[in-house]
């Protein structure tokens, strides 16, 4: 060893630097220059081990939601019944405790809207950013969800995605038989209820959380054959479709 | 003809991705706390009550689907609770123990919860018990087919216990009659 005193950058100066003949201060712990010696339990490392008082950190369970793999793939599946039931049982206590049914939609809306900020989160984490690329232009995120983040939800696409040809903020997804409202039957006099509007609130809610302010209602437009079928209407916000011009203007 | 859970969930099921159910949940409950005012025994209630009303349909469901026979004591219907009716509704079989003597009242304990898969509760809401529907469900079910029970959560992993359990009740074995709604 040289006896010229070693330079240690890092250590803020009138910090004493260590060399190797140092003890550790506590007598406790591995010294180098001693060896294996060193580790020997001596008095008084013995009672730094006994007397020390802690806290613990470690987890007391191994259950919690952070312990699990998010991006498992093994999915777990459930009846569509108890989906269905549980539907049920939430558009009739949202019935109970609403005015009408602009205010019953507004409340399956505010209860969507949960599920889509969510929702939106958890997807993008599954794909991996697998087009290693975020949506930021409109028609790009309304595919996104009219596809992926449908087939996540509910197992296939949405059927139709379409822009308005006469109001240019207004978007259309088509979904032929939406699948939270297919065993939901609509008392005739209560028109044009559609309980779908809970899954508008799940557009809104994914849209709004990725920056695409907008406002989506759901509209029964049946068919002979798709009794079912429910029309999401998404009027985008004006500041969108500004900056969009600023992005090089409308795609397609 | 009974048929067994595994056949019903294999054959006769429609079966969806577990998160939209999860999440819809959540949503509920979360909604549920800001109407009553984090009231959480006033949301327990709600919840109990929701699933008393889900109950009462279900069984129908269940029933068409399985052709379960009329159970004759209390273990058969627990093994039928926990082999058919969790397994065709949520795919999850839940265990049974701690029979008490006279074989009246058991413990549910369930492995994996999917009410509960996203779930962490914020700290003050130590009297909510997230999964309370499940109470409602059980007892409306059987409700509809001559069982007056209780059913309550005893320990959930959402409060840091290391397992869930529920405690179902015999309370008496009801004459033929209807039962009326809850709301």
């Amino acid at each position: 060893m040289s006896e010229e005193e070693i330079i240690l950058p890092s250590i803020a100066s009138g910090v004493k630097s260590l060399t190797v003949n140092d003890r550790p201060m506590h007598e406790f712990g591995y010294n180098p220059s001693l060896g294996p010696h060193s580790n020997e339990i001596t008095e008084s490392s013995l009672n730094i081990l006994l007397n020390r008082k802690t806290i613990s950190l470690t987890p007391t369970s191994t259950h919690s939601i952070y312990d699990r793999n998010i991006l498992g793939t093994k999915k777990h599946e459930l009846s569509i019944s108890s989906l269905s039931f549980l539907f049920g049982e939430v558009v009739s206590w949202s019935h109970r405790s609403s005015k009408g049914i602009q205010d019953l939609e507004n409340r399956l809306n505010g209860l969507g809207y949960k599920i889509g900020q969510r929702t939106l989160e958890l997807v993008k984490l599954r794909e991996r950013f697998k087009n290693t690329k975020r949506e930021i232009r409109l028609v790009e995120m309304l595919q996104f969800i009219h596809s992926t983040l449908w087939k996540a939800l509910f197992g296939e696409s949405a059927n139709e995605l379409e822009r308005s040809q006469d109001i240019n903020n207004e978007y259309m997804i088509t979904d032929n038989c939406p699948l939270m409202a297919k065993f939901i039957n609509i008392p005739k006099d209560y028109g044009n209820l559609n309980c779908s509007a809970l899954t508008a609130g799940i557009i809104e809610g994914a849209l709004d959380s990725a920056g695409f302010y907008a406002h989506v209602s759901a509209h029964s437009v049946p068919t002979d054959y798709m009794p079912q079928r429910t029309v999401f209407l998404i009027k985008v916000e004006e500041e969108v479709l500004i900056r969009e011009d600023l992005r090089g203007g409308p795609m397609n | 003809m009974s048929r067994s859970g595994e056949e019903v969930w294999k054959n006769s099921t429609e079966k969806i991705n577990s998160e939209l159910f999860t999440l819809t949940y959540g949503s509920v409950v979360a909604q549920l706390c800001s109407d009553y005012n984090n009231n959480y025994n006033l949301v327990n209630k709600q919840l109990d009550s929701m699933g008393y009303n889900i109950g009462i349909r279900l069984i129908e469901e269940f029933l068409a689907k399985t052709g379960a026979a009329r159970c004759h004591t209390m273990k058969e219907t627990a093994e039928i609770i926990l082999k058919v009716g969790f397994k065709m509704f949520l795919n999850i079989t839940p265990q049974v123990d701690n029979w008490s003597l006279d074989n009246r009242q058991f413990s549910l304990i369930l492995n994996e919860n999917p009410l509960a898969d996203f779930v962490e509760l914020p700290s003050d809401a130590k009297d909510l018990w997230y999964s309370q529907i499940l109470c409602g469900v059980l007892r409306g079910a059987l409700h509809m087919v001559q069982l007056d029970v209780s059913v309550w959560f005893v320990k959930d992993v959402l409060k840091g216990d290391d397992i869930t359990e529920l405690k179902l009740k015999l309370n008496k074995i009801l004459k033929d009659e209807v039962p009326a709604g809850e709301d």
